[in-house]
């Protein structure tokens, strides 16, 4: 029997054998798995905005906060210490969206990046990481959430369509934190994300929410681990993908691991996908482990399935055409989570990105 | 004065015990303005008929024509229809995750208008048709048949019958699921779209007693697939007092 202790990682050069790989295009990777990518300092992140009060992002020599299976993580903090650091002070509350911009560098050598994201003890703060652009990036982020902060994290996947993105995205969640992390992919070629939950304290939560949308020949991943290893928290996933298009092709994987220390742990994860024309593949995988029966509750579910004509038919006999009718469904079905975002201009330019995408995979 | 003719139609459902006529040649004229109440037992085929002239694409039709105004009903898409005026109000009205009530109304009225009703004009309109079915404002931002009771859910249609207003509406047992105050709103709903648009009713019940508050000038009994009686009101009276017994071992 296979443990989900570390997410079914192994430290070596991947060859798609491998649980973890079994899904991923490795040809398509750019190099980023093997080291055969050549790696260029880009520094491509940057703050955006005015600067706020108790807020810094600085660069230099960062320590990993966690130790890490993933192979890509590992040939990025063997390749370069140095990363972007963006800290916000304990018991600042910060009103605004802290705004990380990304400047892509192009598809010719690839970036090798590392970010830690800190938030000091009752701390509150929204960061919202905008990736646009081509760009071969392998990146290891790092979320460091101190007793009692509240970190609502964005992160969007606006792509061009030349970009491979391979990431981990980790979350390190101390006592009576709360963590909310939004994930938006909907440009790519292929994007590959691991977002990852350790908990390090009791009382904390983690909610993880997402939505994803690939047109023909786009590959998108999220395999995230939510690993229980303390007593009393709570976590939720929430991932809803559509697929239009051949060879779309779309991967969730939701490992969840209860350890036996983790007494009262409360968890729940839910991937829901549309397939929207013939020729996509919707992969789907809940995984969930318990080592202990002393838990609040743990439950998964996992759907996949083409549009509802019911839906469709209701729509249309109030008169709306098809084509708009169709578009309107797919709205809801991602609104749910965008309209978590709160923020009115990008969930407009989102919703207007995939009603786009939308109207190209119908012609 | 708009005609809605239906002449001879059979229809057919797959079923996985292969294909069932359920329609075996239904003949029904409604003018505008007039109310004709469609009563039967269950599985008679009176949702066919109301789903049929819809456009649902689960049924299909093997014979007969329906018209509005001479225009080939079964010609249409089912947005073709409700742009020539045809509205059906759902028995099992579908939910519609994420999309707002609001939303979805003003979508709807855009698409039969052929443009986006003025903002100002339009909020009137809805706040209007939402204080005549005692809805709460709140309801406007809730996702469409998302949660609803089913009183709300029965409120929701007529209140869309009253917005969007149709030449001819065919309510599918509307009276089903609600208690005696939501009946006589959304039958006063009904009425109100009578008179305000000169609206044709096809009603289609199992009971009375929504009749007592949308009066028919028409009643037909149907079963196993047809009109076998027709009468006026007072039909309605009999079956009250005899039920179907008489139809259904006829």
């Amino acid at each position: 029997m296979t443990t989900l202790q570390s997410n079914l990682l192994e430290n070596h050069t991947p060859t798609g054998r491998e649980e973890a790989w079994r899904f991923t295009p490795l040809k398509r990777l750019a190099g980023l798995h093997d080291g055969s990518a050549t790696p260029e300092a880009r520094n491509s992140l940057a703050l955006n905005g005015a600067s706020q009060s108790g807020v810094t992002f600085t660069r230099g020599a960062i320590s990993a906060a966690s130790p890490s299976d993933d192979s890509i993580v590992n040939r990025i903090r063997n390749y370069t210490s140095d990363g972007a650091t963006l800290s916000i002070e304990k018991n600042t509350i910060v009103e605004s969206p802290i705004f990380l911009n990304r400047s892509s560098g192009g598809v010719d050598t690839a970036e090798l990046s590392r970010v830690q994201i800190k938030v000091g003890e009752h701390a509150k703060a929204t960061v919202i990481l905008e990736n646009t652009g081509d760009t071969h990036l392998a990146e290891d982020v790092e979320i460091v959430l101190a007793p009692g902060s509240d970190l609502t994290f964005i992160s969007l996947q606006e792509w061009g369509a030349k970009t491979v993105y391979a990431a981990t995205h980790n979350a390190i969640i101390d006592r009576d934190a709360t963590f909310k992390a939004i994930h938006v992919t909907i440009g790519g070629d292929v994007v590959r994300i691991l977002p990852k939950v350790e908990f390090v304290g009791p009382g904390a939560s983690a909610d993880l929410q997402g939505v994803y949308f690939a047109t023909a020949g786009q590959f998108f991943e999220h395999r995230m681990h939510v690993d229980h290893a303390v007593p009393h928290a709570k976590s939720n996933v929430n991932y809803k993908g559509a697929l239009a298009g051949d060879k779309a092709h779309t991967v969730w994987i939701g490992d969840v691991y209860i350890r036996a220390a983790a007494e009262g742990t409360d968890t729940y994860e839910l991937n829901r996908n549309l397939l929207l024309t013939d020729g996509a593949r919707a992969d789907s995988v809940p995984n969930l482990e318990i080592e202990t029966g002393e838990i609040v509750g743990a439950g998964h579910a996992s759907t996949t399935g083409r549009f509802d004509d019911e839906q469709l038919f209701y729509l249309m006999s109030r008169g709306i055409q098809e084509a708009d009718a169709r578009r309107l469904v797919v709205r809801g079905f991602f609104n749910e989570v965008i309209s978590l975002i709160g923020n009115e201009e990008i969930q407009e330019r989102l919703m207007a990105r995939i009603d786009d995408e939308l109207e190209k995979a119908g012609k | 004065m708009s005609t809605l003719e239906i002449r001879g139609l059979k229809v057919t459902v797959d079923t996985e015990q292969g294909v069932k006529e359920i329609l075996k040649g239904v003949d029904l004229t409604i003018k505008s303005g007039e109310t004709h109440a469609i009563m039967g037992p269950n599985g008679s085929g009176k949702s066919t008929l109301a789903y049929s002239i819809a456009g649902h694409p689960k049924y299909t039709i093997t014979g007969g024509t329906v018209t509005l105004d001479g225009a080939d009903v079964l010609d249409m898409s089912v947005d073709e229809r409700a742009k020539a005026g045809l509205f059906l109000a759902m028995q099992y009205p579908v939910e519609v995750p994420g999309v707002s009530v609001s939303n979805f109304l003003r979508t709807a009225a855009t698409a039969l208008r052929g443009e986006a009703p003025k903002l100002r004009e339009w909020v009137g309109e809805v706040k209007s048709a939402m204080e005549g079915l005692k809805m709460d404002p709140s309801f406007a931002q809730r996702n469409v048949n998302e949660g609803f009771s089913g009183g709300e859910k029965k409120r929701h249609e007529i209140m869309q019958l009253e917005l969007l207003k149709p030449k001819f509406a065919i309510l599918d047992e509307t009276d089903s699921g609600l208690d005696v105050d939501a009946l006589r709103i959304v039958s006063e709903g009904v009425v109100r779209a009578k008179e305000a648009n000169n609206l044709g009713v096809l009603l289609i019940t199992h009971y009375t007693r929504i009749l007592r508050y949308i009066q028919p000038d028409f009643v037909h009994v149907f079963a196993a697939g047809k009109v076998v009686e027709q009468g006026g009101p007072e039909l309605a009276e009999k079956l009250e007092a005899n039920g179907y017994a008489e139809y259904v071992n006829a």
